[in-house]
């Protein structure tokens, strides 16, 4: 590690140095009340990076609070196709006419609740937040590398976030094509109203946010190798921020690719091109266009929708191996493990893409590969889950929400992650391919895992970002309430894809065999009605705490990493003298021969430690 | 109606933020020391819930494999069917084991070492021994699964049955048709650009096609025959899928694809044998493809070859039902039936 180190900022006119673009960056050293911010440069075109991951939190939770009443209306009609619910058309209007969702709206929803999820919730919510809120304050840097660039990504994100949400609103509706668009359906207006105006916006939206993401990922990614603090070697860093460096790369190498696949889309939408469509006749008919095919459309999505499933699994994983470590008061089991399965995990999902695609007309053979590809997937994943588990043997478990969050993303991890060795396989896969078996296997792995990793680190960091404790026992009422509320949801549907059950299905009615499903899902739909409502009791608790919550210790968690040496108040370069020194690794929770159960990463290495040659 | 809606739920959003405030309160009163966030009762309780909930979990786990058995796709109806559910079930034992096992650990943790004031944790950072266990276990139990599954993926897909009848098997928005061969057993060539009235699957003249039969509503297939299906697409992405045959394939525009399989129980058979005698195979559209994509259906009939025979010869020929002069366009270059790389693209 030593090369690695000789290129780091030694000592804090060096980062200063660095951060040089800053306009206060001379200043840190004086008290911060002599900064003279305005409220718009203070709380919206913010450049200081906890303000910005604020910013994303607001902002994700706002989606998501809207992606999942979205999925609350679909699950109505799933589990009563046809009633009449007075409420959806006071609402929606004439997309529910008579209280009854019209199909082409319910595609509409079922699109935009996948789309807002994956990208905006647990892409843009969970990487922005976290990754800006601990990226500088862990490696103990006084901000992002660009404060600027970063106040630009909140702002592409900002904008994205608007274009979709008022594409719900247009006269023919939004995109309806499912959250992955295939051509033609999405090329051509003709195929359904969706795929008009809506189509566009969401298109517009997407490439906005791949911006914003592109923009993030790169000030993270130089964040990290260049702005560790004197003694923060790579190998000393948190597991937070392994996972976010890797997110980032896998971001950067993704992305640009789901950029080409829009902007081909965009070219035979508007221009006449024909990269994705031939042999087309509609609406009475037949197109001029001939000569390409959705299949490459498929390769194009898939290379970043695969590495996508990590770029959103990622973080929350680093998360809950810094929240599982610090509660359970012990070192995270294997932590040159851990990073060699994120790099496993990272180098693989770039090659496990075709996975999506067995049964698209792809050669099968070139379907074996990816069979082979990834099932081996698993093996780092259960590397991870067994080093979680491993890391609670004998701890001295403080059951924080935090911590039950981040066992529970243990608990999906594992339920999620063993269905994928079904689907991975392509023989079974032929049977089980859009069916509910794989809306029940992402919904678990990638779905509930992250989204309580986003709890685990709302919970846990929460005094960091605002200052506040959150109502712990509201917080252990929100916790239950959602994991077993999220089970309930999920499990039974892979019992529907084993039954046979086609998802993005309106309604089952149509169908005979399908008649003595019912009960499942209205039994589902009464666990998404009580998982959505447990919601409102974090919502609750999120803004009180935010306004009137306890007021948070230093230290609160008694954790080991930087971002605990920070004064409680937010105060611009993030410590008010000089940036601590890093003398040991993250992990020394209940060391023996020392007198607290937690040895911060300042703290000076004993005699005794030197002797044995500690990290 | 929504008035009284958004009145409840604001109602109890503020009942909400009374309730908390009175615990901020009283919180304050009993002067709560802060070094100890989670008390040690909270911890119990905690771990408590969490062996509870595991316990609840398999029950949950349970009760479904034994309240949904009979709801799920019976028998597989093709010859390679039984092959893939037997590689299901072998791995669903498999991931049943992990899901089991390894939950029971996590809430034994959860369970025994939850913390209380004085407890010392054990300081274990690594063992080369147990990550290597756990590395090559899994390593080795997934090259097994991953030999198995190309085995059984490579019978189904490459079955090579020389004497099977072709069908094709067209999709539009919102419905399926489906095409036999005719007695030379070669589908006459079609071009989306002859779609017309009356041609609805753009047919063109030579020859070939003459003695194709058009079908729609419901398509029958001989019990112990291969069939090889060819999949077109004219507007969308659909997805050819036979639930009970285990078989599904895209249907692309722009492409052809295909996919081959023996039927092996007739629909009399499967209707006693599930004890319905309104049971159907069908062919649903698995790719979402517009408005009515969940109403996108075709039913299947497997029957013996006398009754297949017999249904064959009442239905009408491409010649017998064609217009006359309805093809206007040339027979194009870049024919889409023809190309014999099937699902090789």
């Amino acid at each position: 590690m030593s090369a690695m180190e000789t290129n780091l900022p030694h000592s804090e006119s060096d980062v200063k140095a660095v951060v040089a673009g800053h306009a206060h960056a001379h200043e840190h050293d004086e008290d911060e009340h002599h900064h003279h911010e305005t409220f718009i440069s203070k709380y919206i075109f913010s450049q200081d990076h906890k303000m910005i991951a604020k910013q994303f939190l607001i902002t994700a939770v706002f989606m998501g609070v809207i992606a999942m009443l979205m999925s609350v209306v679909f699950r109505l009609q799933l589990a009563w196709p046809g009633k009449s619910f007075p409420v959806l058309e006071a609402v929606l209007g004439k997309w529910a006419p008579g209280g009854v969702l019209d199909p082409n709206f319910y595609l509409a929803l079922v699109t935009i609740h996948g789309t807002i999820m994956v990208f905006f919730v647990l892409t843009g919510g969970l990487s922005g937040t976290f990754s800006n809120l601990l990226i500088p304050l862990q490696l103990g840097a006084r901000d992002m590398a660009s404060g600027f660039l970063n106040m630009l990504s909140y702002w592409f994100f900002f904008a994205s976030s608007c274009v979709m949400l008022f594409s719900v609103f247009i006269e023919s509706g939004p995109a309806s094509g499912g959250w992955t668009v295939y051509p033609p359906l999405s090329a051509l207006e003709q195929a359904m109203p969706g795929s008009g105006l809506g189509m566009t916006l969401w298109l517009v939206s997407m490439s906005l946010f791949i911006v914003s993401s592109l923009l993030g990922s790169l000030n993270y990614i130089v964040t990290v190798l260049n702005l560790r603090t004197k003694g923060m070697s790579m190998t000393r860093m948190p597991l937070t921020i392994w996972a976010f460096l890797v997110t980032a790369i896998l971001g950067v190498l993704s992305f640009p690719v789901l950029f080409a696949a829009a902007l081909l889309l965009i070219f035979d939408r508007s221009f006449g091109t024909s990269f994705y469509l031939s042999d087309i006749y509609i609406g009475g008919q037949a197109l001029e266009h001939n000569g390409g095919s959705p299949i490459l459309y498929e390769h194009l999505f898939w290379f970043l929708g695969h590495p996508e499933v990590y770029i959103v699994l990622l973080p929350g994983l680093g998360i809950t191996s810094e929240v599982i470590a610090t509660n359970a008061r012990k070192p995270i089991f294997g932590y040159r493990a851990m990073i060699a399965s994120i790099l496993g995990i990272a180098f693989l999902s770039f090659i496990v893409w075709g996975h999506h695609m067995f049964i698209t007309g792809m050669n099968p053979f070139l379907g074996s590969v990816f069979v082979f590809t990834t099932l081996l997937i698993a093996i780092p994943s259960a590397v991870k889950a067994f080093n979680y588990i491993t890391t609670l043997w004998k701890g001295n478990i403080q059951f924080t929400p935090a911590m039950l969050f981040a066992i529970g993303l243990v608990s999906f991890f594992i339920t999620g992650g063993v269905t994928g060795l079904i689907l991975g396989d392509s023989a079974l896969d032929i049977n089980l391919h859009d069916t509910y078996f794989v809306v029940a296997h992402f919904h678990l792995v990638m779905g509930s895992a992250t989204i309580f990793g986003m709890f685990a680190g709302v919970y846990h960091w929460f005094p960091k970002l605002f200052g506040k404790l959150m109502n712990k026992k509201m917080g252990y009422v929100h916790f239950w309430l959602t994991f077993i509320g999220a089970y309930g949801v999920f499990f039974p549907m892979h019992f529907l894809g084993m039954a046979g059950v086609p998802r993005r299905y309106y309604s089952n009615t149509e169908f005979p065999i399908f008649d003595n499903l019912v009960d499942i899902n209205v039994m589902v739909t009464w666990f998404a009605i009580l998982a959505a409502t447990a919601q409102i009791i974090f919502l609750l608790n999120f803004f009180y705490s935010i306004f009137k919550g306890q007021k948070s210790p230093q230290n609160p968690w008694k954790a080991n990493t930087l971002e605990w040496t920070t004064p409680v108040e937010h105060i611009h370069g993030n410590w008010p003298g000089a940036i601590p020194e890093v003398h040991r690794w993250a992990y020394d929770y209940s060391k023996p021969g020392m007198a607290d159960d937690f040895v911060p990463q300042t703290v000076p290495l004993t005699p005794e430690e030197e002797k044995e040659g500690a990290h | 109606m929504t008035f009284l809606i958004l009145a409840v739920i604001v109602l109890f959003v503020i009942a909400g933020i009374r309730v908390m405030s009175i615990a901020a309160l009283s919180a304050e009163l009993r002067n709560r020391r802060q070094d100890d966030i989670v008390t040690d009762a909270e911890n119990r309780n905690q771990g408590n819930f969490w062996a509870l909930f595991v316990i609840g979990l398999f029950a949950f786990f349970a009760w479904q494999l034994y309240a949904y058995k009979d709801k799920l796709l019976p028998e597989a109806a093709s010859a390679h069917g039984p092959e893939i559910d037997m590689l299901f079930n072998v791995t669903l034992v498999l991931i049943t084991i992990v899901f089991i096992g390894t939950h029971i650990v996590l809430a034994y943790q959860a369970y025994k070492h939850a913390g209380y004031k004085g407890k010392k944790a054990v300081y274990f950072a690594h063992s080369n021994k147990l990550e290597m266990i756990w590395t090559v276990i899994p390593a080795v139990v997934l090259t097994g699964l991953i030999a198995y599954g190309l085995t059984v993926w490579n019978d189904v897909i490459y079955p090579g049955a020389k004497d099977a009848t072709v069908i094709e098997l067209y999709s539009k928005q919102f419905d399926w048709t489906a095409r036999y061969a005719g007695k030379d057993n070669v589908l006459g060539r079609s071009d989306f650009r002859s779609i017309g009235e009356g041609n609805d699957l753009g047919m063109m003249e030579d020859g070939k096609g003459d003695d194709d039969i058009i079908v729609k509503g419901e398509f029958h297939i001989v019990k112990d025959k291969p069939v090889l299906f060819k999949f077109r697409s004219r507007d969308v992405i659909h997805s050819a899928y036979m639930p009970h045959f285990r078989a599904q394939m895209n249907c692309v525009p722009g492409m052809e694809t295909t996919f081959e399989f023996t039927p092996t129980i007739t629909t009399a058979e499967m209707r006693k044998k599930l004890g319905n005698d309104k049971f159907n195979y069908v062919l649903l559209c698995n790719k979402i493809c517009g408005a009515a994509h969940y109403n996108m259906q075709m039913d299947i009939i497997v029957e013996t070859q006398e009754d297949y025979n017999k249904w064959l010869s009442e239905q009408k020929t491409w010649a017998q039902v064609r217009q006359p002069k309805t093809q206007t366009a040339e027979i194009s270059n870049t024919p889409n039936t023809e190309p014999a790389s099937g699902v090789d693209m």
